[in-house]
């Protein structure tokens, strides 16, 4: 009878020292690891944010500490005619540059997603307006709505559509569709992106099944890309609804929130506000406005996460 | 045959082109008119799409008449500063929240995603009067602490998706061959997650590099401040045309960020995905 022999398993020997077995209960490590990460966050996110949502209830101004003045802040600001402007060109930069983004950007998306030749070098330089400072590209769309020297205007009177001269960033509604322009410019890529990593992530099987049971292309991209799209193109149209209300660069660089305060956004405000007119609790009060659509973007893409 | 030929210009290749000019003319058009003459850029009887007397007198004015050597020389150092202070962070964070499950991981990652979405015009007006507190305005050393709060969100999420894609086995084998956890983290996971910390790298600098709100209100002398910063406010001096030399700022403003990612386009392409798809 043939005899088994055990033996004990070998001791696996780490070290024995109190760094030692701190450093192997994955608790304590586990809280050393994520410490300066949180630490960070905490004195230059949390604490700010805090703080801001504080200032905003006061009036604060630079150098000066400031006291309660309950909802007066915001109570002024509705009342005042400049801030009411600047929630209308929220909503209509948001919605008129999102909603272009995302159609450019799935149009741009499924184009690059077949196979062509140079495929690879046409997606890498689609990215480059996402890439490079937005703040100097924004420079280049000052330049080319220059009043008097701009390429468009030029052209348009080279072929003769034009005779006089355009003031881009002079009328209101002009400087408005001229900045939606530029963001729109900026963010296709972005879009495009997204969307084509989503579009790669439908299995060609599913196709070949849809064009077994007799599916055209519009209800192939209906019943099959569709459905496999949605849930990434809520997260980067949440994530991209956020980045557009909250802009700051295009607008501050192209117009300065003029002209005569009509092209200002949440944030350009809150900075002549606060930090060049030293309003500290006024500007706080006005980036304040942009939490709403914070928290609104936060549950929706919680909503999707979740289903995922 | 001749049909599809045509359908296939139709709808595909002029579309594509369509996108393609629409996309890289803002480019063409800062390339033209930085190395166009004054006496051409402001002439509209002549062709402005194109020159043939190309000159370098706007690089010139700008190196040697402006202040941009020492912009360019702050926004190396804030970028590369932020990131490697962010990424040290991430790694460590990315880490812990994945694989070490311990008590309140998971709250932790969330909170990490959450302050991503927080955007900058929310916090800098408080965070102004914080640096001022702190002792920080006007230094680099401000901008190299703010940085992370975007950078560390956005590096941790990126590779706790490398480090979720690298195989619990290979980390218990360590483990029962007695390895520490560090030297199973330097030994094991860092080595495999190299593509991922090098898309966060590149990521990271971007962003840094790119950065203007936070870069507008913390620096205020004229020599301290960055490239974005500094082409806008001291470049666009009212009456006086400056096209030239601004365009060619904002030309090698532009070249570093998309030079680094020319050469890690595949990198990028990959690490965007990811962190989406995450």
């Amino acid at each position: 009878m043939p005899s088994v022999q055990v033996t004990t398993a070998a001791r696996v020997v780490r070290p024995a020292g109190l760094v030692g077995r701190v450093l192997e209960n994955h608790h304590a490590l586990g809280v050393m690891m994520v410490t300066p990460a949180l630490l960070i966050l905490a004195i230059f996110l949390a604490y700010p944010f805090g703080l801001g949502v504080w200032l905003s209830f006061t009036n604060a101004t630079i150098g000066q500490a400031g006291r309660f003045v309950g909802l007066g802040n915001f109570r002024y600001l509705l009342g005042d005619s400049v801030f009411r402007v600047v929630v209308l060109n929220t909503t209509l930069y948001a919605a008129a540059a999102v909603v272009c983004k995302l159609v450019l950007g799935f149009l741009l998306a499924l184009l690059v997603n077949r196979e062509f030749r140079g495929k690879r070098i046409v997606r890498a330089i689609m990215l480059l307006p996402w890439i490079v400072p937005t703040s100097l590209s924004a420079l280049v769309f000052y330049w080319i709505y220059d009043p008097t020297f701009s390429i468009i205007t030029w052209a348009l009177r080279r072929i003769g559509l034009l005779h006089g001269f355009i003031n881009y960033l002079g009328d209101p509604n002009l400087a408005r569709a001229s900045l939606i322009a530029a963001n729109i410019w900026r963010g296709i890529p972005f879009f495009a992106i997204g969307l084509l990593a989503g579009l790669q992530t439908v299995s060609p099987t599913l196709y070949e099944a849809a064009a077994i049971d007799g599916a055209g292309p519009w209800q192939k991209f209906w019943f099959v890309t569709w459905p496999v799209l949605l849930p990434l193109t809520v997260v980067v149209t949440v994530f991209s609804t956020i980045m557009t209300v909250g802009d700051f660069q295009l607008i501050w660089i192209i117009t300065h929130g003029g002209p005569a305060n009509a092209t200002h956004l949440f944030g350009t405000l809150a900075y002549q506000r606060a930090i060049q007119g030293g309003f500290i609790g006024e500007g706080a009060a006005i980036s304040a406005f942009v939490l709403p659509v914070l928290v609104g973007a936060v549950m929706v893409s919680f909503h999707y996460l979740r289903r995922e | 045959m001749r049909r599809s030929a045509l359908t296939s210009t139709l709808t595909f290749y002029l579309p594509l082109w369509a996108f393609l000019v629409l996309l890289l003319f803002p480019f063409y058009w800062m390339l033209v008119t930085a190395v166009r003459p004054n006496k051409e850029l402001y002439n509209l009887s002549l062709n402005q799409l194109w020159t043939s007397h190309p000159t370098l007198q706007h690089f010139q004015k700008l190196l040697f008449a402006t202040h941009f050597a020492p912009w360019l020389q702050n926004t190396m150092l804030i970028a590369l500063g932020a990131t490697v202070l962010a990424l040290s962070c991430a790694v460590f964070a990315a880490y812990a929240v994945q694989r070490l499950r311990f008590r309140g991981s998971g709250v932790i990652g969330v909170a990490i995603f959450l302050s991503y979405l927080v955007p900058p015009v929310i916090l800098f007006i408080p965070l102004a009067r914080i640096i001022n507190e702190l002792g920080l305005w006007d230094r680099p050393a401000a901008l190299i602490l703010t940085y992370p709060t975007f950078l560390i969100p956005f590096a941790t999420w990126l590779l706790m998706g490398y480090f979720k894609s690298i195989p619990v086995e290979l980390e218990d084998c360590a483990r029962i061959d007695g390895a520490t956890r560090v030297q199973v983290l330097r030994h094991i996971l860092l080595p495999l997650a190299l593509p991922g910390i090098l898309s966060a790298l590149i990521f990271s600098f971007t962003l840094s590099w790119n950065e203007y709100l936070y870069a507008l209100v913390f620096l205020s002398s004229t020599g301290s401040k960055t490239i974005p910063v500094g082409l806008a406010t001291e470049l666009i001096t009212g009456d006086v045309f400056q096209w030239g030399p601004l365009m060619a700022g904002a030309l090698l403003g532009s070249v570093p960020v998309a030079l680094i990612y020319s050469f890690f386009v595949e990198h990028y392409v990959a690490g965007l995905t990811g962190a989406l798809k995450e």
